[in-house]
């Protein structure tokens, strides 16, 4: 019975993890095919059921026919990713700072009212923000520019980082910051060099977040961007039209998700810490 | 508590007025949109009172998005609450390659939706995607994954099953590894086997963070658009067609501005009212059932 179970068990993770792994593997497959490896019907070995080539991978670099250059919506999406991370983390951290220890009052307004307002921003679909920002950022003479997705983009992630933070303030003694203050701190100073040093893992979660969600966007950079700026996902879907290059599409489509490939490695570590979740 | 009302301020309002400045100024200006008549000919805020209102409350393809998002979206969000929660149940004691195959259950969450869904189009496609090889083992003729209704529908959903499980097996694991262990070892002592534990213990100390879980993933499915939008683009004909891929289309595809702005706002309100209902009854229901 035992030894059933563990079977099952082992089975059952093995089908699960075959699931996770197969869109990965026809990716890579794929990525090594020429248009004959594609058209003539699925083929998976390679040297057996085709002949493999590099002309995708290298393609990605170049300007050969049926390539796509990856450079530069790459970069761009490092750019976008990181800047808009970056300032919702600093705005984030501060509010949910001042929500966790203050405490505002503006008429029925209380602290938990301002909380919700941040977190629940998520519940916005995105096609409803999508034409008051084309209309917005046209005004502002930044569509189609980097810096027009950089503040969208801090729209879409300030609330992870304030949903994040709060949980973890709270789980910081209150003590720590008075004694900072009855050794003469101001508030500003007890929170730079006292609690921050403390919230560095609830900071890096924070972070991980922002990053998650600020490089899987592709709605607001395939709606606010045409020409001039192009980021990674939109590269790779404007390559999927009814003559699609499957092998350029694969390479590329591996290329862009590497990056978060790492990022669930960090996750799982901190995992294990008990920091995610907003339990200890 | 301790005071000064500018560091209070000073703290609570850059971010506050950022999230103002962009959200809810665009959020007012839709309001305004929706009772205009701005379209491609007639662009501008020309007040046309209620009639965008009029014309969505007889909008029959509205509705039957709105349904078909709340098929798709309860579908995916119960598939993947039961999985991610065995899969936790799987992996949270000591076995081997533990980390290994954690990792390995939470990448799919990591990666882009939009450009995993254009690597599912190609292994659902009819004649040179594998799953089509793959089910011809079985003796199976080809599947018309793409182009016929309930399929495409089938396959949205896989897809967002493959992509999100990672989430709530995720936040489940971090619930399982938070629990106590002394009500399971007394359940144990008890005599209890496995399943009456985890019925009587386990699942009940669960409830909260399955509720939270639910939630927060209905949320993010209430807003499914762009695996569509790659996958089927909403067909075969309007089958697979999303409440916020159909003001997408009306919107920046037809430039109905206007109407695409009154959709948009039944849509948000719809939503909002909806889940936070459902958000009171799953509370009620499963967070009760602990006493």
């Amino acid at each position: 019975m035992r030894a059933f179970y563990l079977l099952l068990k082992v089975a059952a993770i093995l089908v699960w993890s075959a699931f996770v792994i197969a869109p990965f593997l026809w990716a890579l497959t794929t990525s090594f095919k020429t248009a004959n490896g594609v058209t003539g019907g699925p083929t998976y070995i390679p040297w057996v059921d085709y002949q493999p080539s590099l002309a995708a991978w290298q393609g990605l670099f170049g300007s050969g026919a049926g390539s796509i250059d990856i450079v530069g919506p790459f970069i761009s999406s490092v750019m976008v990713t990181l800047s808009a991370s970056l300032v919702s983390l600093v705005l984030g951290t501060l509010a949910a700072y001042g929500l966790s220890r203050f405490s505002y009052k503006a008429g029925p307004v209380g602290n938990s009212d301002l909380t919700f307002f941040f977190v629940s921003q998520r519940i916005m679909p995105p096609v409803v923000l999508a034409i008051p920002f084309f209309l917005m950022l046209g005004w502002l003479g930044l569509l189609d520019t980097v810096l027009g997705l950089i503040i969208v983009y801090v729209a879409l992630l300030l609330p992870i980082a304030v949903w994040v933070m709060v949980d973890f303030f709270n789980t910081i003694p209150k003590e720590l910051d008075e004694t900072a203050m009855i050794d003469g701190c101001t508030p500003i100073e007890a929170f730079w060099r006292v609690i921050l040093p403390n919230a560095v893992p609830g900071l890096v979660v924070a972070g991980i977040f922002c990053i998650i969600f600020g490089w899987n966007d592709f709605f607001f950079a395939f709606t606010l961007t045409f020409t001039q700026t192009q980021l990674l996902p939109v590269a790779i879907v404007s390559l999927n039209s009814s003559v699609t290059p499957w092998w350029s599409l694969s390479a590329s489509a591996l290329i862009s998700v590497t990056p978060l490939i790492v990022v669930a490695f960090l996750v799982e570590r901190y995992l294990d810490k008990g920091s995610i979740g907003g339990r200890k | 508590m301790y005071g000064l009302t500018r560091y209070k301020l000073f703290f609570l309002l850059p971010g506050l007025i950022v999230l103002l400045a962009i959200i809810l100024f665009p959020l007012v200006f839709t309001i305004r949109v929706s009772f205009s008549g701005w379209d491609a000919m007639t662009p501008g805020l020309g007040w046309i009172g209620g009639n965008n209102y009029g014309r969505l409350l007889a909008d029959g393809r509205f509705w039957q998005s709105l349904g078909r998002l709340g098929m798709i979206a309860s579908t995916a969000v119960a598939l993947e609450y039961a999985l991610g929660f065995a899969l936790a149940l799987l992996v949270w004691r000591q076995i081997r390659f533990r980390r290994v195959v954690r990792v390995l259950f939470l990448i799919p969450m990591m990666t882009t939706p939009v450009v995993m869904a254009v690597i599912w189009r190609t292994i659902f496609h009819e004649s040179l995607g594998p799953v089509n090889d793959f089910v011809a083992l079985f003796g199976i003729p080809p599947v018309q994954w793409l182009t016929s209704p309930e399929w495409a529908t089938f396959v949205v959903i896989l897809v967002d099953v493959w992509q999100w499980t990672p989430f709530m097996f995720l936040l489940l694991l971090a619930g399982l590894l938070s629990l106590p262990r002394e009500p399971l070892l007394a359940a144990a002592i008890d005599g209890a086997g496995p399943i009456r534990a985890f019925l009587n213990v386990t699942f009940p100390a669960m409830a909260p963070i399955s509720v939270g879980a639910i939630i927060i993933r209905l949320i993010e499915a209430s807003k499914i658009m762009e695996t569509v939008y790659v996958v089927t683009s909403g067909g075969p004909g309007t089958s697979t067609e999303t409440s916020s891929y159909y003001i997408f289309i009306r919107g920046l595809r037809d430039f109905q501005i206007g109407y695409a702005a009154a959709l948009s706002i039944t849509y948000l309100v719809i939503m909002i009212v909806l889940l936070t209902i459902i958000a009171k009854v799953l509370t009620k229901t499963l967070v009760k059932a602990e006493g």
